[in-house]
């Protein structure tokens, strides 16, 4: 068990620079996942931390042990593949015992671990298989028990659920939480599927264009976003942004959205009487959005576009004088196409971003 | 309307195949004329007109070629330069075969066209400086020589094949075992190679067909310790018939057998380095 430090990580390909000095801690048997679209690095940070890059510049510690000049074998890691890497000449058993044979472990003791995360994968029944015999999930859990096994002191995964479909990727992800919690490695896990990074992260590290945008607890990742980028990569559907104008007066500021002025919470008075006059771009999720049956404080008038019942909730796109926005309602709220409706704001879960840098305001504390 | 489309599809089918059949008769009647004399007694290769079916199978002719004078010593020479062949071949090409695969490097493209632009290079032209360059060395009319240009010629030829085979073994295989305790040669050797070696043995069967074919530079760098068809072609003028056929039959048959193995892998072989 070791905790694990990216310290000013830099890593160019071509013109491509795919790690901008990136910093990280991750605690002892810590859940961390890296989240953020194709090409931010994601990937790139993870390979490095496995010694399959070498790094342009910055360090990288295991526990103490700084490993940045090792090679993979000699840093305690594992990893899952997201292709799962499969060794498709060996049996179940000879794939997840490979590791422990070339650390030359006795015989009985190889078959006892083997055998163990095997029972952990559900894989018993198949050890004796060829990975072409196996299923796709199947073939992924080999690719975990093969990881396990080792315990090493970190777990990496790269969008190990990703080649999975959809109704497997929702059982291995709740497999995959249980398995940390039985087995408690520190974990670093790779994807870019926001819903896998909430449910399964201890904390969650968003990336954007080689840098970490933001480093925090899953639902403060959901509920604060750092900036515009995050609140809109996170959350299905993720959060709408309405742009505003500040208008600060002796009774405090307001925000003027369209024809409405919104009343911002108390904490964020002083944030914004000082950007008196300036463009502000407004963020909230569309479970925060609430229909009112006339005009209230912190309302705006929408008109109804498309009306989604989804079973466990209706989803609406609504228009926002020129703005789309997607507001979440209960099933049985009645609401019709085209029909024109108050919004309600619900000023404590407005988050305030600068227009021009997308960066959110912080609240000031009293 | 449908009537006139499928005419045209009927049409279509039957130019293909027509075209097909031209062409692989073009190739087997050849090949068939040859093994009906080889298997004719001696006299019959020169009656006129030639029967086209066999009519008095005998071995007499082939057993006439077998025991003449330094063919069995020739057939021998020839497997161990094929032999030969094949080992430094692939020894030396595989290595380069899988770099080409794995790594980017500068002048990558360059290194694949040199070599096919180098299979251009006419062998004529090299003979004279080559049969003088291994007199000075003393490789002259020894089988090591002939193993060496057979080598040099088919280099080329392995590298881009085997570099074919190794971008089909996944790298994230390979990695998977680097941190599974490998270090690069362990991954190599315990997942690369056993996943290659299908793919290996086809480059390597197809390199002793390379080798057991060729005439041109075993000839000229040759006296005593002839290969197979250099013995053949020297004794070609004062040979009787039935000698030529039933030699020119019993060097195509290994060809033929093993590419007749290994074609499943033909089409592979050639395949794209280019990630």
């Amino acid at each position: 068990m070791a905790g694990i430090r990216f310290q000013s990580i830099r890593k160019v390909f071509g013109k491509t620079v795919a790690a901008d000095s990136v910093s990280l801690e991750i605690r002892d048997g810590e859940f961390m996942v890296l989240l953020g679209p194709s090409g931010c690095g994601k990937t790139t940070l993870l390979r490095c931390l496995a010694g399959l890059e070498h790094v342009d510049g910055g360090r990288v510690f295991i526990g103490d042990r700084d490993v940045t000049d090792r090679a993979p074998r000699d840093r305690r890691i594992a990893m899952v593949f997201q292709s799962y890497a499969v060794f498709p000449h060996l049996t179940v058993f000879d794939n997840i015992a490979f590791g422990l044979k070339m650390q030359g472990r006795p015989r009985d003791e190889i078959k006892r671990r083997v055998e163990e995360s095997a029972r952990l994968l559900e894989l018993t029944d198949f050890l004796k298989r060829y990975p072409a015999q196996l299923s796709g999930g199947q073939r992924q859990r080999v690719a975990v028990a093969r990881a396990i096994v080792m315990q090493a002191a970190v777990l990496l995964m790269d969008e190990p659920l990703s080649n999975l479909d959809a109704l497997l990727r929702l059982q291995m992800r709740a497999e995959l939480k249980r398995l940390h919690q039985e087995i408690k490695a520190t974990t670093i896990y790779v994807t870019h599927d926001q819903v896998e990074a909430l449910s399964l992260g201890d904390r969650i590290a968003v990336m954007q264009s080689g840098r970490i945008v933001q480093c925090d607890v899953p639902m403060n990742i959901y509920d604060y976003p750092a900036n515009k980028f995050v609140g809109g990569f996170i959350g299905t559907p993720p959060m709408n942004f309405l742009p505003g104008v500040v208008h600060a007066n002796g009774d405090g500021p307001t925000v003027v959205v369209g024809e409405s002025h919104l009343a911002p919470a108390p904490a964020f008075a002083h944030a914004l009487s000082a950007k008196n006059g300036e463009p502000i771009l407004l963020g909230i999720r569309p479970e925060n959005l609430t229909l009112a049956p006339n005009q209230q404080a912190n309302t705006i008038r929408a008109r109804v576009r498309v009306v989604e019942p989804l079973g466990s909730h209706k989803l609406l796109t609504m228009q926002v004088g020129t703005e789309i926005s997607k507001v979440s309602v209960a099933p049985d709220q009645r609401v019709a196409p085209n029909e024109d409706v108050w919004l309600h704001f619900d000023p404590e879960k407005i988050r305030w971003m600068d227009a021009a840098t997308g960066e959110a305001i912080s609240a000031t504390v009293e | 309307m449908p009537s006139t489309l499928s005419r045209r599809y009927i049409l279509g089918r039957v130019s293909l195949y027509g075209g097909a059949i031209l062409l692989a008769l073009w190739t087997l009647a050849p090949l068939y004329l040859i093994a009906l004399a080889a298997f004719s007694t001696r006299q019959a290769t020169f009656q006129w007109p030639k029967p086209f079916l066999p009519t008095d199978f005998s071995i007499d002719t082939m057993q006439f070629f077998v025991n003449s004078r330094g063919v069995l010593d020739s057939v021998r020479n020839s497997i161990i330069v094929a032999l030969l062949t094949i080992a430094g071949s692939l020894v030396l090409g595989a290595p380069g075969g899988y770099a080409l695969a794995r790594f980017r490097f500068r002048g990558k493209e360059g290194i694949s066209l040199g070599l096919l632009i180098s299979k251009m290079f006419p062998t004529a032209i090299l003979s004279i400086p080559l049969a003088v360059t291994f007199l000075q060395l003393d490789l002259y009319d020894s089988l090591w020589g002939v193993a060496l240009v057979h080598i040099a010629m088919a280099l080329p030829f392995v590298i881009i094949v085997t570099a074919g085979i190794f971008v089909g073994v996944p790298r994230d295989l390979e990695e998977v075992a680097q941190t599974l305790g490998c270090n690069r040669l362990q991954a190599f050797l315990r997942v690369v190679l056993p996943l290659a070696l299908p793919g290996l043995a086809a480059a390597a069967i197809f390199t002793f067909v390379i080798s057991w074919n060729e005439v041109f530079a075993a000839t000229i760098l040759t006296l005593r310790n002839r290969t197979l068809p250099a013995q053949v072609l020297s004794g070609l003028n004062d040979s009787p018939l039935y000698y030529r056929y039933a030699g020119g039959f019993f060097m195509i048959v290994p060809a033929l057998i093993f590419i007749f193995l290994i074609r499943r892998y033909l089409l592979n072989l050639w395949g794209n380095i280019v990630r």
